[in-house]
C-alpha cells in the first residue's frame, strides 16, 4: 500500500486536470454541501494541483460530497471538481483495510432490480 | 403647472453639450415636465454669469436652474469646475440678498439623462412653487408690465 | 433697420399636435422688427428652405428665426439656407419648440404659450446677432512626431505614406524605444527586434521622413496648422553624415566600463558607442561624461582610428527652427523606480530584478547573450518568483506607487514565464498575483497556456517580503486560496514594475499647452470619442503617452493619430468657428484673470498704444484672444471683472435679452 498519493495519480484516475482551474470559485459557489466540508471544492482542486493530497485523504469532506455534479456542470474551464473528489474518495477507501467486496460474493448479492453497473462500480471502488 | 392659481417662472441655463442634449432627450423620450421651465442655451455652464441669474430674479423669475455636464465630463475640460465655484459664491450672496437659496439649483445632467432632466425640472418646480412668488429684487417696472399684459 | 422673418415649423404633427402654430405665427407677426411670419409643414425640407430664400428676398430680411426642432438637429441646415439666401449664416436663431415644448407638454394652451415665449426669446436674441465670419488660416503641410518608439515610428510612417513630410524627434541616440529592448512579444512570441528592425530601417530610408535623433523639443509656439518648434540637437561629437557606423572607434576606446543604458546598466559600453547593433541612425555618439578627451583633453584615439574622419570634439548643441501643421506626442512609458519598495530587497540583492531587466537578460543580444543566469554568481536559477502589481493599483496616499493598473504586466509576466520554461523546462516558476488581467485577442488563452501547459504556478496572493540572507532569497507570501502563509526559497525574483509616463512628458506638455492628468499622462480631447486628440487643437496623442498600452494597442492608436493628422494636413486652409471670445481693449485692464481660466491658453497679452483724450499716447497691456485656438466656452467672459470679455454668438447682451424676454 502506497502512503503517498501523487497529483499525477489523481489526474490519471479522475481524467481531469486541476491545472486548468482559474480560481474563480464557481464550484464552491454551486456546492450544496459547502458548509460541511473542511476543504470546499475550489480549495480541494487547488490542493490537488499543489500535490498536497494527504489532508484530503483524511478529511470527512470527501464523504460529504453529494456527487451532484453541480460543480462539474458549472465549471467554466471544465475542471470537473467532483471527479477529483471522487478519485480522492476512492483512494481513501482503498487505503482502508481489506477488500470489502470479494469477487465471489458478487453473484450472491445480485438482485434483479439492481443495475449491474452499480455492482461493477462498487467492486471497483471497494477493492484494492 | 399651477399651484393655487400661481404659476412660477423658471429659467434654466443648459450647456450645449450635455444638459441641452439631455433636455432634448427628455423631449424625444416624451418625459413630461412643467411648461413654465424655459431653457436658455449656453455653450458651457461656465458661460453663465451670476449677473444673468440676478437679472432673471430681478426680471421676475421665481427660480433659476443651471445645468452642466458632470464634473470631469466638460466638453471644454474644466468649465463646469469654474461654474461650481462661482455658483457656490453666488449661493451665499443670494442668502445675503434675502433670496431663498432653494430658488437656485445647480445640477449636472449628461446627454443621456433625459429622465433626470425631466424629474429635476419637476422637483425644482415644486420646490419653487412651495416657496411662492419671488418678491425680492423684483423690479417694480417689470411687475407693472406683467400686470398690464 | 432690422427686418426679421419668423418661420414656424409644424414638423408634420410633431409640433402641430401640441402647439397651435397659427397662434404662434399670429403672435410673432406682432413683435417688433418682425416683418414676416409664416408656417410651414416641414421647415427642414427643400420647400421649407426655399420659403426662407423667397421670404428673405421679398421682405429684405436681415435675420431669420426658426421655431422648430432642437438647434442640435438643424441649426446647420438653416444656417446654410440663410447663407444661400444671401444672409450671414450667423444671423439665424432657433426656438426649440419640439423637443423642449410640443413633445413634453400635453396641454395645447400651455404648450402654445411656451412656444410663443421661446420664439420671442429667439427673436430678441436675433435682434442682437452680429454678422460673423469664420477666420481662415493656412496649414503648414509638415508634421512633427515627438518620440521615436514604435508609436512615433508608426505615426510617421502612416503620415509619410499619405505623401506628407514628417520629422521625428527622439531624445536618445537611436529610435526604437522600449520595443527595441524587448526579447519577444506576447501573445505570439514574435521576436521583437525581428518585427521592429524592418520598420526602423524603412523609416530611415523614407524620403518624406527626417529623423532628429539625440534631439529634444526646446520650445513650441503658434497654433493648429502653424506651429513653430525649436529643436535642440544635442552634440554627439560625431558628424552624423560622415559616420559609417563601423564601430571601430568603440572597439579602440580605452574607457570600457561605462554602464550601458540600453542594457539598463547590466552590461557596459565604451565612452564612444553605438547604442545597439540595429540602431537607427547607426551613428556613434560620445558620452561627454566619460570620454577622456572631452574631460581631460588627453586621448583622441577614436579620432585617429576613424577612417571617415567623423569625430568632432568641438561640436556644440545646435538649435534648429522648423514649422509644422500638426504635432503628434509619442513619448511613451517607462517602468517606475522600484527601489522605494524595500520589502522586495531590490536595492540589496542583485538577484531581485525588474521585468525589463529580465527582458535584457533573456535577449540574445543582451548582457548575458540570452542565457538566464543570476547576476550575483552567474548560476542558472532553478526557482524563479514573479511578483505582479509592484507599484500598480496603490492608493493615492502611497507615494511609491501609482493608482492605476499598468495593464501590460500580467501579459509580459506570462510571456517571460513561458520563455524561461521553453528554454529551461526544469525551472520552478511561481507567479504571485492579485488578479490576472488579460483582456485582448488571444491574451487569456496565452496566460492559461502558461499555467496549464507550462505548469507555471499561479498563486493568488501577494508577496509580503523578500529576504536576502547571504545570497539566499526567501519569499514570504500569502496563498489566499489555501488561506495560509508560505515561504519559498527563490533563486531569482522578478518584479513587474508599474509603468509611468516618460520623464520628459510633463515639461513637454507645458511647452505644447496640452493638458496632462494627475498621473502625468496626456489628456484626451474626449476619453471615449476623441482618444487620439489632445484638447489643444493640432496636438495629437500617439501610443502610451495617454495611458499604459501594449504594442498592438499602441500601433492602433499611432495609426489613428496619423489618420487625424493626415485629415488636418490635407486641408489648404483651416476655418475657425467664429463663435469665439473677444476682448474689449478699452475696458481690459490686463489683469490675467481670463488667461488663468482659459483651458486652451488662447489668451495672450499685448502691449498696445492708446491715444488718450488729451492727445497723449499711453501703452497698456491688454488681452488678445487667438481666434484659431479659442473654442468659445465662455469661461473668460465670466471671469473678467471689467466686463471686457464677451463671446461672439452668445454675447452678454444676447443672453440678457433672452432672460428678459422669458421673464417678462
Amino acid at each position: 500500500m502506497k502512503n503517498i498519493v501523487s497529483r499525477e495519480e489523481i489526474i490519471e484516475m479522475s481524467g481531469t486536470d486541476p491545472a486548468k482551474c482559474m480560481k474563480c470559485g464557481k464550484c464552491s459557489a454551486s456546492c450544496p454541501a459547502y458548509d460541511e466540508m473542511e476543504y470546499p471544492p475550489h480549495r480541494f482542486v487547488y490542493m490537488i494541483d499543489q500535490g498536497n493530497i494527504g489532508p484530503l485523504l483524511e478529511c470527512v469532506g470527501i464523504y460529504r460530497c453529494l456527487s451532484c455534479y453541480a460543480c462539474v456542470d458549472r465549471c467554466p474551464r471544465g475542471v470537473e471538481p467532483a471527479k477529483l473528489i471522487e478519485a480522492v474518495r476512492v483512494i481513501a477507501e482503498r487505503k482502508k483495510e481489506g477488500n470489502r467486496i470479494k469477487a465471489g460474493e458478487l453473484f450472491e448479492k445480485a438482485d434483479a432490480d439492481m443495475p449491474s453497473q452499480a455492482f461493477s462500480a462498487a467492486f471497483r471502488k471497494y477493492t484494492k | 403647472m399651477q399651484l393655487n392659481g400661481y404659476k412660477p417662472k423658471i429659467v434654466a441655463f443648459c450647456c450645449n453639450w450635455c444638459s441641452y442634449a439631455g433636455a432634448d432627450l427628455a423631449g424625444s423620450s416624451r418625459f413630461t415636465y412643467p411648461d413654465n421651465v424655459k431653457i436658455i442655451r449656453v455653450p458651457c455652464s461656465c458661460r453663465v454669469d451670476p449677473v444673468f441669474i440676478l437679472r432673471a430674479f430681478g426680471g421676475g423669475a421665481d427660480g433659476v436652474m443651471i445645468c452642466g455636464c458632470h464634473p470631469g465630463d466638460c466638453h471644454y475640460t474644466s468649465g463646469n469646475y469654474h461654474t461650481r465655484r462661482r455658483m457656490k459664491l453666488l449661493f451665499s450672496m443670494l442668502d445675503y440678498l434675502g433670496i431663498e437659496k432653494e430658488r437656485m439649483k445647480l445640477i449636472w445632467i449628461s446627454a443621456s439623462e433625459g429622465e433626470k432632466f425631466a424629474s429635476a425640472a419637476t422637483d425644482f418646480m415644486n420646490t419653487v412653487a412651495r416657496l411662492g412668488e419671488n418678491r425680492r429684487l423684483g423690479d417694480l417696472r417689470c411687475k407693472s408690465k406683467t400686470e398690464q399684459n | 433697420m432690422k427686418r426679421i422673418g419668423v418661420f414656424v415649423c409644424s414638423c408634420g404633427s410633431n409640433i402641430e399636435g401640441a402647439v397651435d402654430v397659427c397662434k404662434v405665427v399670429e403672435a410673432m407677426s406682432k413683435e417688433p422688427y418682425v416683418v414676416y411670419a409664416a408656417n410651414c409643414k416641414y421647415m427642414c425640407s427643400s420647400s421649407g428652405q426655399e420659403l426662407i430664400g423667397k421670404a428673405a428676398a421679398e421682405y429684405e430680411l436681415t435675420g431669420i428665426a426658426v421655431c422648430s426642432c432642437s438647434p442640435r438637429m438643424h441649426e446647420a441646415t438653416f444656417r446654410k439656407a440663410a447663407a444661400s439666401a444671401g444672409l450671414n449664416p450667423y444671423k439665424v436663431e432657433i426656438a426649440n419648440i419640439r423637443e423642449q415644448c410640443s413633445w413634453v407638454h400635453k396641454d395645447t394652451a400651455e404648450a402654445t404659450g411656451k412656444a410663443i415665449t421661446l420664439a420671442k426669446a429667439a427673436v430678441s436674441k436675433l435682434c442682437r446677432d452680429e454678422e460673423l465670419y469664420p477666420q481662415s488660416f493656412p496649414v503648414t503641410k509638415r508634421a512633427l512626431v515627438i518620440g521615436g518608439g514604435i508609436a512615433g515610428i508608426q505615426t510617421a510612417e502612416d503620415i509619410s505614406n499619405a505623401g506628407y513630410k514628417v520629422d521625428i524627434v527622439e531624445k536618445k541616440p537611436s529610435i526604437g524605444g522600449k520595443m527595441a529592448m524587448l526579447d519577444k512579444t506576447f501573445p505570439t512570441l514574435d521576436c521583437s527586434a525581428c518585427i521592429l528592425t524592418p520598420k526602423t530601417v524603412d523609416i530611415s530610408h523614407n524620403e518624406n521622413v527626417r529623423i532628429f535623433s539625440y534631439s529634444e523639443v526646446e520650445s513650441v509656439s503658434g497654433y493648429v496648422g502653424n506651429f513653430t518648434v525649436k529643436i535642440r540637437r544635442k552634440a554627439r561629437y560625431v558628424k552624423e553624415d560622415l559616420c559609417t557606423g563601423c564601430g571601430l572607434c568603440a572597439e579602440k576606446c580605452p574607457t570600457k566600463n561605462v554602464p550601458n543604458e540600453f542594457d539598463l546598466g547590466l552590461g557596459s559600453r565604451s565612452a564612444i558607442y553605438i547604442p545597439f547593433a540595429q540602431a537607427v541612425p547607426k551613428v556613434a555618439v560620445i558620452d561627454p561624461d566619460s570620454c577622456r578627451m572631452l574631460k581631460d583633453g588627453k586621448c583622441g584615439l577614436c579620432s585617429r582610428v576613424c577612417g571617415a574622419k567623423a569625430i568632432d570634439y568641438s561640436q556644440k548643441d545646435e538649435i534648429t527652427e522648423e514649422k509644422y501643421g500638426a504635432i503628434a506626442v509619442a513619448t511613451g512609458i517607462d517602468p517606475i523606480d522600484v527601489t522605494p519598495f524595500d520589502e522586495y530587497s531590490y536595492k540589496n540583492s542583485k538577484d531581485v530584478i525588474t521585468a525589463l531587466e529580465l527582458e535584457r537578460i533573456l535577449n540574445a543580444a543582451g548582457p548575458t547573450n540570452g542565457r538566464l543566469v543570476r547576476l550575483s554568481d552567474g548560476i542558472r536559477p532553478k526557482t524563479v518568483v514573479f511578483i505582479s502589481c509592484v507599484g500598480s493599483r496603490c492608493t493615492e496616499e502611497d507615494e511609491r506607487g501609482k493608482t492605476y493598473c499598468s495593464k501590460i504586466c500580467c501579459m509580459y509576466t506570462a510571456k517571460q514565464a513561458i520563455l524561461i520554461k521553453e528554454k529551461y523546462p526544469d525551472t520552478d516558476i511561481y507567479v504571485f498575483y492579485i488578479d490576472v488581467r488579460a483582456p485582448g485577442k488571444n491574451f487569456d488563452e496565452f496566460y492559461r497556456r502558461a499555467a496549464e501547459k507550462y505548469g507555471v504556478k499561479y498563486i493568488k496572493g501577494m508577496v509580503g517580503k523578500v529576504c536576502d540572507e547571504n545570497g539566499v532569497l526567501t519569499v514570504k507570501a500569502a496563498d489566499l486560496i489555501n488561506n495560509e502563509q508560505m515561504m519559498i526559497g527563490a533563486d531569482l525574483v522578478v518584479l513587474a514594475a508599474a509603468v509611468e509616463p516618460d520623464k520628459t512628458a510633463k515639461a513637454l506638455a507645458s511647452k505644447l499647452n496640452a493638458s496632462i492628468d494627475g498621473n502625468g499622462f496626456f489628456n484626451e480631447a474626449h476619453p471615449k470619442l476623441r482618444p487620439v486628440e489632445s484638447p489643444t487643437a493640432g496636438v495629437y496623442l500617439s501610443g502610451a503617452c495617454s495611458g499604459p498600452k501594449d504594442i498592438p494597442e499602441t500601433v492602433a492608436q499611432a495609426s489613428a493619430a496619423a489618420a487625424k493628422i493626415i485629415g488636418l494636413l490635407s486641408k489648404n486652409t483651416l476655418e475657425s468657428d467664429p463663435c469665439t471670445a473677444h476682448a474689449d481693449e478699452l475696458k481690459c485692464s490686463g489683469c490675467s484673470l481670463c488667461a488663468n481660466v482659459c483651458p486652451y491658453n488662447a489668451i495672450t497679452y499685448i502691449e498696445k498704444e492708446f491715444r488718450m483724450p488729451d492727445k497723449t499716447v499711453k501703452i497698456r497691456r491688454v488681452a488678445s484672444v487667438n481666434a484659431a485656438v479659442c473654442r468659445g466656452c465662455g469661461a473668460c467672459t465670466v471671469a473678467c471683472n471689467n466686463g471686457a470679455m464677451d463671446l461672439h454668438g452668445f454675447s452678454r447682451e444676447q443672453i440678457l435679452a433672452e432672460v428678459d424676454s422669458i421673464c417678462s
